[in-house]
């Protein structure tokens, strides 16, 4: 039979035609592939407008085109679109071809008469490969309602509030204790300066009692397997070592623990917790957890204090890991990020000098129920400074660090500056490279902060030492910036210095990423689906990200995020099912031979042998559709729909013009 | 001086990473030579060699193979798999008196679209230093390759 093919090519404004001389291929395919059924080649200034696809959709019914091939941008953008107009003029969506002669062609070459040449090669490899397209139909699968948040920050915290108030069931996993995530560390929240605890805290409250939410803390997920609609996740709860059915948070275990740590984590070092903890009096849920690290009875077996003063016998010191799965429909990562290790720049003097601090360790200075009950103080723990100086882009902006503006630390820093002031008085320094303020009432804040008295200094702050030069520097920090204002070396003596240290990807973001079967950037940040238009879901069907995950953002940011991809999740729910891509491997038994070459390839053992056949089968609902098996197969009774050795040997020819008529010679 | 021969280039790209690096490289607007001709496929260990010995008959003067980054594949590990029939192939190329450098795998992220630009471009550079292949031409002055093989089988009979 033959094909009646249309062809179409985009001028995608001047993005395309800028380059390639569009009308010049339009003719070529319509005249050099005419014997292989071009019947109709257009060309169009936007194909993917309505207009466009409404043109291939007449075409189509009128003059009964059986293949259709878009010249235009990577079918990662508009191949979908451009399906979904086949299908509405009732032609198979799987028999339309894009050809991209954009990310491919006119905006990575110059040259207007190689560009066109190439174009038309792609056109040409297009059109020999569509006509080995055959017609798939979608695969459909329920979707399970349920979801997995995965992070129990504030974004973490929005998504599973929205999807569990619409009515469907959220497990909430979180790896610490306690929700709450970076935000139940801070004190104020700029520009507004409301307090942080005082607008999450009910959040907080609000996850921990739903009923369609199960919170899991202090546990992480392990595995990952199937696909959207259908995720079957395993979660290890981690030993609390306290039976959360009998604990009632009374608090006495943490009063009677004689073992004093350190917190690194939610007190960024600065202040201690117990053996036996939780993290912050307003813990969600407000079950302790025990250190077993530092516990004494698990290093020499004596002391059970807490065991003794519980009054409901909820310590269990022999409790262990537990291993639980849920299936679940979609998936939203909201993991966060680690903030900057300081030490890295060893000329700032972080650990060494004691009265440098991290932005994360003057939040918790400031918290009112921080471990200096919200006086700011040097590290002695009473003096009160009189100068301080605020270390702007610490690890951003960097080339040898991040090289990427971590965005929340102008505003945090000014925020810091105007606590400062309001607190103590003292005189404050802001060292900045530039201010950035783009968000609503940001400017202002900037502003009442400079009116308020604030120093700002243009200029990257070169060393922090304590070795004084002069009288006045002796027992002081001195900050050395230029002031590239004016053209002038400063040293600032200062009491105590605040590093406003960057947002980095989380240390294991990318083996979690794995675990997800999605990718990270450049930076190490999760790669969105589209960084404008679909900035909340991955290139992995079901997997959204959400937050600090994504790329560094304030909380109104992480909290937009987070409803953003409920809403995608919702949508999903109520669709009830999902249609899944047709590309899929399957056997032919009249020519497989049994040599179960193929049973080992897979990796995701969707292959078995069949002994009584003595032939292997592959199960649709596994299989990924990768096509490692199909290139295997020494019988070749392996097709994989999609990418067919057919399509791919047509394609070659069509690349290479072999598919042209012999020119008489 | 005599023309600079353009060599004509066919690269199987993986549709996750390099296929993605090759749409990078597209929107952040880098240059890089034109000679290569891309098809994608699901993952590298789609390839089949026969398809680099068929595009290599057909007229191209090199075969460029890429995919994800061992350990990031996709599909798990199936680029491990490419790279053993990558591996395989150059034995099997230099049975047949082709430099086996006229196949190239490259590994590029999503994320490199620099990579695989600079890739592209060092890869015809060298494809061009070892001049055209013409592998299909001599067959094509046999004269129609089937017919050949027909009239054989005929004479078998």
């Amino acid at each position: 039979m033959s094909e009646r093919i249309g062809v179409y090519v985009c001028h995608c404004g001047t993005n395309i035609a800028g380059t390639v001389d569009v009308v010049d291929v339009a003719n070529w395919a319509a005249e050099k592939l005419k014997h292989q059924g071009v019947v109709i080649a257009r060309e169009y200034k936007f194909m993917c407008s309505s207009l466009g696809q409404e043109l291939i959709e007449k075409d189509i019914k009128e003059l009964g085109l059986t293949r259709v091939v878009v010249a235009a941008c990577s079918p990662h953008l508009h191949e979908k679109t451009f399906r979904t107009a086949a299908k509405n003029a009732g032609l198979n969506p799987y028999l339309v071809e894009l050809a991209s002669i954009r990310e491919q062609v006119s905006w990575v070459h110059t040259d207007k008469a190689v560009a066109t040449a190439k174009s038309k090669a792609v056109v040409s490899g297009a059109v020999s490969r569509v006509i080995e397209n055959v017609a798939l139909d979608e695969i459909k699968v329920p979707i399970n309602a349920n979801t997995l948040v995965v992070g129990g920050g504030i974004a973490g915290i929005q998504s599973a509030l929205e999807i569990a108030n619409a009515g469907f069931h959220v497990y909430l996993v979180e790896r610490e204790p306690s929700i709450g995530g970076h935000m139940a560390q801070f004190d104020k929240t700029f520009p507004t300066l409301d307090c942080s605890a005082c607008i999450l805290t009910p959040r907080m409250v609000e996850a921990g009692t739903h009923p369609n939410i199960t919170l899991m803390t202090y546990s992480e997920v392990v595995n990952v397997s199937g696909y959207i609609g259908n995720f079957n996740v395993t979660i290890k709860q981690k030993a609390r070592r306290v039976k959360t059915d009998l604990c009632t948070g009374c608090g006495i275990c943490q009063e009677k623990c004689p073992k004093k740590v350190i917190d690194n984590v939610y007190e960024a070092g600065l202040g201690y917790r117990k053996a036996v903890y939780t993290p912050f009096a307003q813990a969600v849920p407000n079950f302790p957890v025990m250190d077993v690290e530092n516990c004494i009875y698990f290093k020499n077996g004596k002391c059970k204090a807490c065991e003794k003063f519980c009054p409901t016998e909820a310590i269990d010191f022999t409790q262990q890991d537990e291993l639980m799965d849920v299936q679940v429909g979609n998936i939203i990562l909201a993991t966060g990020y680690d903030l900057f290790d300081a030490t890295r720049i060893p000329q700032y003097g972080y650990g060494k000098l004691p009265n440098v601090f991290t932005s994360l360790e003057f939040e918790r200075m400031c918290n009112a129920a921080g471990p200096t009950e919200g006086k700011i103080v040097l590290r002695d723990m009473k003096t009160a400074p009189k100068t301080v100086v605020v270390v702007h882009c610490v690890g951003s902006r960097d080339e040898n660090y991040n090289k990427y503006c971590s965005g929340i630390c102008c505003m945090q820093s000014l925020k810091f500056a105007h606590l400062v002031m309001e607190r103590t008085g003292a005189e404050v320094y802001n060292c900045y490279i530039d201010i950035r303020t783009p968000f609503k009432d940001y400017e202002e804040f900037y502003k009442r902060v400079l009116e308020e008295g604030g120093h700002f200094i243009r200029g990257k702050v070169a060393e922090i030492t304590d070795a004084a030069r002069l009288p006045e520097e002796e027992g002081k920090l001195i900050v050395q910036v230029e002031d590239t204002l004016i053209g002038k070396q400063r040293r600032i003596p200062a009491d105590m210095v605040i590093l406003a240290a960057g947002l980095e990807p989380r240390h294991d973001a990318k083996e979690v990423g794995k675990l997800f079967g999605i990718a990270c950037g450049t930076s190490g940040w999760y790669t969105e689906r589209h960084p404008k238009l679909d900035p909340v879901a991955t290139m992995t069907e079901g997997i959204y990200i959400v937050g600090c995950v994504q790329g560094p953002k304030d909380i109104p940011a992480s909290v937009a995020q987070g409803a953003a991809a409920s809403a995608r999740v919702l949508g999903k729910i109520f669709q009830k099912e999902v249609a899944l891509e047709p590309i899929k491997a399957s056997i032919n038994q009249e020519t497989c031979s049994g040599c179960r070459i193929c049973n080992g390839l897979c990796p995701f053992n969707a292959i078995a042998f069949i002994a009584d056949d003595m032939v292997s089968e592959i199960n649709p609902a596994l299989c990924q559709g990768c096509g490692t098996c199909v290139a295997a197969c020494p019988a070749g009774a392996i097709s994989g729909t999609g990418f067919s050795d057919g399509q791919i040997m047509a394609q070659i020819d069509g690349l290479l013009f072999r598919n042209l008529e012999p020119v008489e010679a | 001086m005599t023309e600079q021969f353009e060599p004509t280039i066919i690269g199987f790209t993986c549709n996750w990473c390099s296929y993605r690096a090759a749409d990078l490289a597209g929107t952040a607007r880098m240059k890089y030579a034109p000679n290569v001709r891309l098809i994608r496929l699901m993952c590298s260990g789609r390839l089949d060699p026969t398809f680099v010995l068929r595009a290599l008959s057909s007229g191209a003067d090199g075969v460029m193979i890429t995919g994800c980054h061992p350990g990031e594949c996709h599909y798990i590990e199936q680029n491990y798999k490419a790279l053993r029939r990558y591996l395989l192939l150059q034995r099997v190329l230099k049975g047949l008196g082709i430099e086996p450098e006229r196949v190239k795998l490259v590994w590029a992220s999503a994320a490199e679209g620099a990579r695989f630009a600079s890739e592209t471009t060092a890869f015809v550079e060298e494809i061009r230093k070892l001049g055209p292949l013409n592998w299909g031409k001599p067959v094509a002055e046999l004269g129609n390759l089937q017919e050949e093989i027909s009239k054989l089988e005929e004479v078998r009979a």
